[in-house]
């Protein structure tokens, strides 16, 4: 009896380790997680967009190479480190995902990032913003796709200063992603030659800044930095035009500004901010077409950089995977880091060994309501900032994984 | 220039100003609420749901009819408060009998509803409303530029206000209101319909949350969740006033704003929170809350 125990139980470590020999697909099964704000402030510039974006790009890697099964899962993240956490431990612990992608909210991407790197597996951050995931927090695990605060930062902020606007008052997040953007934008201002009279950090989400743009006002600043993101954005901006801030001779500067956001506003209200983007839909025929294709299936709504970010994101991902006919997430990440990028959104990039992936950073200028020719034509392109140049030199960044080298 | 605390004057006037305005809105919200409650005893957490309604009613009146703000003020709190009478005859009627707590948990549940399927169908960013072409702009005031609207928003909540308190405390329809949740069978004897003035008294509680969100239209994003963050903050200002008190409810929602306004010039960070802990210290302290009685 104990014999035939132990010849079954023998066995059945031999059939598992074979199985992992042959397979090194992790249940043979490739598993996405979207995991972002489905229901909040961040839902519309990234939410269930980005869950189709990320099935889109696995429909067109299928269409190429049928060498893996993959899934898409998704989850709410409601903009809470803890929860981010707990979620991506289930997932990770008891669901087999191989990787999480996009988690918008700096302070649950910077949570995310600690879990996905203790347990081995891969992130690919692609709404985030916080230059910190390829700064003191990077990790071998983790990718930081789409843009972060230093690029925003360095985007706007030097252009607003070179065309006079040298005095700031910060409209600040209060959140490990307010801080970061504000901490980098501040930076590039007086290395610019301008200088900052004040900042006024505010609860997050809020809905009425009223006061805080008063005390904007009372600073006499050229300039009003809004270092915060969706609905608080356009809020303040709203709120600002109510508050004749703009016509008694101050300026706002937008710091993250999504598509979607320009949308919500109205261009009546959005016209002439200026701000930093990687992506947008209408920039060439590649774009376009890849962009109608999302919106058919999108109820018309255009994608947000975020959601592109996704897309472009998961192709890659799949590619290494295939290449490497594994799904570890370590190996997975270090591949992704050796081959260039190439998608019909981003066009041809890399990513540094601190995790940063590059590509052309744009700045962008709304339209007045009568430029534009119908929903959704927004920006106008006012300037691109080179891949070499648009993102912090790694060597600033502090990243350890690039000390240790 | 004279500075108290270390601040400019001119920021604390301003700040009591915009306090006052926010105090606005928690007061026509918590007069709604303490309404249903003095009246219904029901804790109506669908307040937030009917607030943010309101504020698209008023824009599917202008996007869809064509109809201008001053038609949604009067029109959007009707169809807001038609949608109440119909929750309190098919639902809530059933629930008088029971504890306060089924009340609780039906309004949760229907606000749930009605924001998921307008989130659902609206996206979460929200929808552009414009300040009526009559109240934009604003005038200086010294110390503050004071935009029309806003100043706007202020007399027309202490109006409505002041002619609510006035029917129910002072006229005699109010009297039958008072008099039939006292004690509903002996004033049904006296051949008024008692159900049928309770369920217009919802109606008019919701009513009311419509109209401060046809008022909250033209400043906030008309938003599928502008009520959910809202109506936390209302109930503490309900419960510091004491549940049920009218005079409470507004007196409150006043002072709590303009508290939450000088909050934002000397700690920012807190203004969130300011009001919970002062619901805190007086639950600790006045247990029936500062107007409210045993």
């Amino acid at each position: 009896m104990t014999f035939k125990r132990k010849l079954l139980s023998t066995a059945a470590i031999l059939a598992l380790s074979a199985g992992a020999a042959h397979a090194q697909v992790s249940g043979n099964v490739v598993k996405i997680g979207v995991l972002n704000d489905q229901s909040g402030t961040y839902a519309d510039l990234a939410g269930p967009g980005s869950v189709l974006a990320a099935k889109m790009a696995v429909e067109d890697f299928m269409a190429k190479d049928k060498s893996l099964k993959i899934e898409v899962i998704a989850a709410d993240h409601q903009n809470k480190p803890d929860v981010g956490s707990q979620i991506a431990r289930k997932w990770y612990d008891s669901d087999g995902v191989d990787l999480i992608v996009d988690v918008p909210t700096s302070s649950v991407a910077l949570a995310v990032n600690q879990v996905t790197k203790e347990k081995g597996k891969a992130l690919i951050v692609s709404t985030g913003a916080s230059s910190d995931l390829t700064g003191k927090a990077c990790s071998p695990n983790t990718i930081h796709w789409t843009y972060d605060t230093w690029q925003l930062a360095n985007g706007t902020g030097k252009a607003i200063v070179q065309t006079g606007g040298d005095s700031w008052f910060f409209l600040t997040a209060d959140y490990a992603f307010g801080h970061a953007l504000e901490r980098d934008t501040e930076a590039v201002v007086i290395k610019s030659g301008g200088k900052v009279l004040g900042k006024v950090r505010h609860p997050f989400p809020s809905a009425d800044f009223s006061s805080f743009l008063l005390q904007a006002q009372a600073s006499k600043a050229k300039i009003i930095g809004l270092a915060n993101a969706g609905a608080d954005t356009t809020n303040a901006i709203k709120q600002a035009a109510e508050f004749g801030i703009v016509k008694g001779g101050q300026n706002l500067a937008g710091l993250l500004v999504f598509l979607t956001d320009v949308h919500a506003l109205g261009l009546e209200k959005a016209q002439g901010l200026i701000f930093t983007e990687s992506f947008y839909w209408d920039l060439n025929d590649q774009t376009r077409a890849w962009s109608k294709r999302y919106g058919a299936a999108h109820g018309g709504k255009m994608p947000s950089m975020g959601q592109a970010g996704v897309y472009s994101g998961v192709l890659h991902y799949l590619k290494a995977v295939s290449a490497l006919k594994s799904d570890d997430g370590t190996k997975v990440i270090a591949k992704m880091k050796a081959m260039p990028t190439d998608d019909p959104l981003f066009g041809k990039g890399s990513i540094r060994a601190d995790g940063r992936k590059i590509h052309n950073s744009y700045l962008f200028e709304v339209k007045k309501p009568s430029e534009s020719k119908g929903p959704w034509d927004y920006y106008k392109l006012r300037a691109t900032v080179p891949a070499e140049q648009a993102f912090r030199p790694m060597a600033e960044g502090g990243c350890p994984l690039v000390a240790a080298k | 220039m004279t500075e108290i605390f270390g601040k400019p004057l001119p920021v604390i006037m301003g700040q009591l100003l915009i306090g006052l305005i926010n105090g606005s809105f928690y007061a026509l919200l918590s007069l709604g609420l303490a309404v249903i409650f003095g009246l219904l005893n029901i804790i109506n957490f669908t307040h937030g749901a009917q607030y943010m309604m309101g504020a698209f009613a008023a824009y599917f009146l202008l996007n869809k009819l064509g109809l201008n703000y001053w038609w949604a003020f009067a029109i959007a709190p009707l169809i807001v408060g038609a949608t109440g009478v119909v929750i309190e005859r098919l639902m809530l009627s059933r629930l008088y009998k029971l504890d306060h707590l089924y009340g609780l948990l039906l309004t949760f549940g229907i606000a749930l509803i009605i924001q998921g399927a307008f989130r659902h169908e609206f996206g979460s960013a929200g929808l552009p409303y414009s300040i009526p072409e009559e109240l934009s702009g604003g005038n200086n005031l010294g110390f503050m530029f004071l935009p029309k609207y806003r100043a706007w928003v202020i007399v027309a909540s202490l109006g409505v206000c002041i002619a609510t308190w006035f029917i129910i405390e002072r006229t005699r329809l109010g009297a039958y209101l008072r008099a039939a949740t006292e004690n509903p069978a002996m004033v049904q004897s006296f051949g008024i319909n008692v159900p049928r003035m309770i369920t217009l008294t919802y109606g008019f509680g919701v009513a009311l949350a419509g109209l401060a969100g046809v008022m909250a239209a033209p400043i906030y994003q008309v938003n599928p969740l502008m009520g959910a963050d809202t109506i936390i903050v209302v109930f503490a200002v309900v419960v510091i006033g004491g549940m049920g008190s009218i005079m409470g409810a507004v007196v409150t929602g006043f002072g709590l704003g303009v508290i939450e306004g000088l909050t934002k010039v000397f700690y920012p960070e807190a203004s969130n929170t300011v009001i919970f802990v002062i619901m805190a210290i007086v639950l600790m302290f006045r247990p029936q809350g500062l107007f409210g009685s045993r």
